[in-house]
């Protein structure tokens, strides 16, 4: 067969890592969320970490520092500053590279 | 003005909450796609050795205990080294993988100053289940960065490297000053 035709076949990992990388930006999108998400659920299973809904006894850095609310905030750090450059990074890095 | 114990650990649960996520999302993407940005790069190496700085500042303030203090004083410097290496990493100056039996060695010594730190049992209360908690989870972890030195590469190495700040956070977050070992006091509830 003439070598100018026939091309060879794309090796396995390669087809598999061009398959997981839409994979990849979803998990790195989904992982903010999924901190809030555990945040919350903190939240409702156990108020009274929430120094706001059980006052008592508290003192300031009862209300600077309260748990769950502290998921949250990592949760929405890593949504809003850390993940949409790293998804954007990704997607150029697909552009730039599609048959890797 | 000195926050409570408790108030401080969660505060550290939450910055290990957030260098599991660094981490995590590295192992997901690859560290050439996460290294493409310099702030992202350093971040990881940066928060390590700003860690290292709030365990001396508590080191320095907490002098309640000798025990205490030698302790965090450890943990101090076993961050500082760690960070100083990955910062050197991600600055290009170190190159091989043999470099990553730093942080394996700093997760091992600052396992083994939790148990060692810790006199009571388990079940003596919830501070003592969880520095035994800590202690052994971090021992067993430092196989992550040593197998990252030995056999360089693998995904796994590192999703578990990350995973292992995570596991962190939880822990630390579960830290109360006046608790039972599972539970609330004073209430009968969880």
């Amino acid at each position: 067969m003439s070598s100018e035709i026939a091309t060879s076949i794309p090796r396995e990992d390669e087809r598999q890592e061009t398959a997981r990388r839409p994979w990849r930006a979803l998990a790195i999108q989904l992982l903010g969320p999924l901190t809030i998400l555990g945040g919350v659920v903190w939240a409702i299973a156990q108020p009274y970490r929430i120094v706001l809904l059980d006052r008592a006894g508290q003192g300031i850095y009862d209300y600077l520092f309260q748990a769950p609310l502290l998921v949250m905030l990592v949760g929405l750090a890593f949504s809003f500053v850390i993940a949409p450059g790293l998804v954007d990074d990704l997607e150029a890095e697909d552009r730039r590279d599609p048959e890797a | 003005m000195i926050p409570k114990p408790e108030s401080v650990h969660w505060i550290a649960a939450a910055i290990c909450l957030l260098i599991g996520l660094l981490l995590v999302a590295e192992a997901i993407v690859g560290p050439e796609v996460f290294r493409r940005r310099a702030w992202r790069a350093y971040s990881f190496p940066a928060v390590v050795v700003l860690s290292s700085v709030l365990l001396w500042a508590i080191t320095i303030f907490s002098t309640f205990s000798t025990m205490h203090l030698l302790a965090h004083a450890l943990w101090a410097q076993a961050a500082l080294v760690a960070g100083a290496v990955e910062l050197a990493i991600v600055r290009g100056k170190l190159r091989s993988p043999s470099w990553a039996l730093v942080p394996a060695f700093a997760l091992l010594v600052s396992g083994m100053a939790f148990l060692v730190h810790e006199p009571n049992p388990w079940l003596y209360s919830r501070s003592a289940f969880l520095h035994h908690a800590i202690g052994w989870m971090l021992v067993v972890v430092s196989i992550f960065p040593l197998g990252q030195a030995l056999r360089p590469g693998r995904v796994v190495w590192r999703a578990g490297f990350a995973l292992t700040f995570v596991l962190l956070a939880v822990l630390l977050f579960a830290d109360r000053d006046v608790a039972p070992i599972f539970g609330r006091f004073g209430t009968g509830g969880p």
